[in-house]
């Protein structure tokens, strides 16, 4: 009897924390959901609606003009097209190079690996910007200045997911090559045909961290590239704020944002489990 | 006949050309393997790196012209009062940002880490900052922040209080900035945190209930020791990242306003003078001291985990 009381006693304290978690993480989640929910409203606003005072949460009639009005000051069409394509060869390049040279510093005794993958661990450790003046100035010789080629130079390589991988294709058993090199394969069929189907998580959380840094990028898109034309999302909003910086039309603004990361968000929400997965991953490996 | 007895006689040499052919073709499959990498890797940052240094010591001219003048760039940065402010904005971001971003992250991580319902879509709505591009961010948090029709002056109003310009007042901007910054990074550190708490052995807590332990003594004589690596390795990121702001302060604060000089930080001047004005030299100086200063950070960090973070 008295041991059921307590057991009770307990459930309730367990469901009172509950409660009080959620209570928090509600809290949380409503500062992270309001920006992004205003941003969306703002966007829909008339200019009299967002700038006046006390402000209207909901607006009355949709004003989908925001919309139109800022496709008409950034070539959005354009802006999708290049960071898709910049994202697209960073991925390509990252997978395909990382995953080689991390095979063959996991699993190859080769004369001048370790000074190699010390070279690998230097660029990681350094500060990236220390590397932008020398990078604008390989971009300026080669005439790719203000082209879409440009925006996917600082990407060609990965030092990152070299480690990632390294440390990935090292953690496997010896024995799986051991079969392969009875069978007669040579080092690249070893790499092509067993190690690399192995790898796919591996490879996943690269894809989408390669992904997450090339969109987020600012700094580079706008150094290399000044046509609107030839900007990424990211870099292309910074020229809008630019634009728009007297005239304030904050309604004009968020569209603008909102077109510039729906696609992101969506993918997220979609695939969030396998972002999530990628991020801890990447995380906790490097 | 005789030709034969001379293979036999070979053999045992052959047999070494053979294990060093297998090797030579093993290597030359490696170094193939590793040159894509490699050539990139030397042509876009190893070499780079060196060129940074050697035209820190250089004054710019048009299109890559670099004359050699010694220390008088460093001279001249010992001198700039607009790198010393930057430099105190720099690190004063870092402790507004990094410390009360790392605490929320792990608080938030740790009731991630209970049994409750819908952590799927906390996860996720926590995350969202994340894969929004920061200029979009800072674009919606100015209109937030904005001094007469933004969402946070409005709320206070209620409460009685006038609200500054928040990105706009010199005393509130770099605040601001970092507030934007916490918010757009708990998302990831809090991925990171709840895998490590992930990793840490139940079997831990069951004994440490047997023993009878408080839920205090539980936190700080399991989780956090088993976390620490973790907890760590989130701490070094976020400085490092914090140190290197950029995205937020250039588009929050942009280049006209006046309160630049109190949320200007040294990637920022970085940008200034190496892409605007166009001083590659004295950019590259910017650069290298604050290379210098994140490696030394860094190492103190490295220093005193020694003292705080458990591996097994």
């Amino acid at each position: 009897m008295n041991f059921q009381t307590m057991n009770i006693d307990k459930m309730k304290e367990e469901n009172i924390n509950k409660i009080l978690v959620h209570i928090v993480l509600i809290i949380g989640a409503a500062t992270m959901l309001i920006p992004f929910i205003w941003m969306i409203l703002t966007s829909l606003k008339s200019f009299h609606e967002a700038t006046s005072v006390p402000l209207t949460i909901f607006p009355k009639t949709l004003k989908f003009e925001n919309y139109s009005s800022v496709m008409e000051a950034l070539p959005f069409m354009y802006l999708y097209f290049n960071t898709l394509i910049m994202i697209a060869a960073r991925i390509v390049c990252a997978l395909v190079f990382s995953s080689m040279a991390g095979y063959a510093f996991a699993r190859i005794k080769f004369p001048g690996s370790k000074i190699l993958f010390s070279l690998v661990l230097v660029q990681m450790m350094v500060p990236s910007q220390i590397f932008l003046i020398p990078q604008y100035l390989i971009v300026l010789k080669l005439g790719w200045l203000d082209s879409i080629p440009a925006l996917v130079v600082p990407g060609f390589v990965s030092a990152f997911g070299t480690f990632l991988l390294m440390q990935f294709f090292k953690a496997l058993p010896a024995e799986l090559e051991e079969a392969g090199v009875i069978e007669g394969c040579s080092q690249w069929q070893i790499y092509g045909r067993i190690m690399l189907p192995l790898a796919k998580s591996s490879l996943i959380a690269l894809g989408i961290f390669t992904a997450l840094f090339a969109w987020k990028e600012l700094m580079w898109p706008l150094i290399v590239n000044m046509s609107l034309n030839k900007l990424t999302l990211a870099a292309g909003l910074a020229c809008l704020v630019g634009q728009y910086e007297d005239i304030t039309d904050f309604s004009v603004l968020m569209a603008g944002a909102f077109i510039a990361i729906w696609p992101m968000l969506l993918i997220f929400v979609i695939f969030q489990k396998k972002f999530v997965e990628g991020i801890a991953l990447t995380g906790t490996k490097g | 006949m005789g030709t034969a007895i001379k293979e036999q006689a070979c053999i045992p040499k052959k047999m070494r050309i053979k294990i060093k052919r297998a090797d030579i073709s093993k290597w030359g499959w490696a170094y193939l393997m590793v040159a894509p990498t490699m050539i990139g890797l030397f042509i876009l940052n190893i070499w780079p790196i060196i060129q940074t240094i050697y035209f820190s010591f250089c004054s710019s001219g048009d299109f890559g012209k670099y004359e050699w003048m010694g220390t008088d760039n460093y001279a001249r940065m010992a001198a700039d009062v607009t790198l010393w402010q930057s430099t105190s904005n720099t690190f004063l971001f870092t402790i507004l940002s990094v410390p009360l971003g790392v605490c929320l992250s792990l608080l938030a991580a740790q009731l991630l880490n209970t049994s409750i319902k819908g952590k799927t879509i906390y996860r996720t709505i926590y995350f969202l900052p994340i894969v929004s591009a920061p200029a979009a961010i800072a674009m919606v948090w100015k209109w937030l922040y904005n001094c007469d029709f933004g969402l946070i002056n409005y709320i206070l109003s209620f409460f009685g209080i006038d609200g500054p310009g928040w990105n706009t007042d010199p005393g509130y901007a770099m605040i601001s900035i970092a507030v934007v910054a916490i918010w757009s990074s708990i998302g990831y550190n809090m991925i990171i945190l709840l895998a490590g708490l992930q990793n840490i052995p139940k079997t831990y807590y069951e004994a440490a209930e047997i023993d009878g332990a408080n839920p205090f003594r539980k936190y700080f004589s399991i989780t956090l020791p088993l976390l620490s690596p973790t907890l760590f390795f989130v701490i070094i990121i976020s400085v490092m990242g914090a140190l290197k702001q950029f995205d937020l302060v250039y588009m929050m604060t942009g280049f006209k306003n006046p309160v630049i000089t109190q949320t200007r930080t040294l990637v920022h001047y970085f940008y200034t003078q190496a892409f605007d004005i166009s001083d590659k030299g004295y950019g590259s100086t910017i650069i290298v001291f604050l290379f210098i200063i994140i490696m030394f950070v860094t190492w103190l960090q490295f220093k005193g985990q020694r003292k705080w973070v458990h591996y097994n």
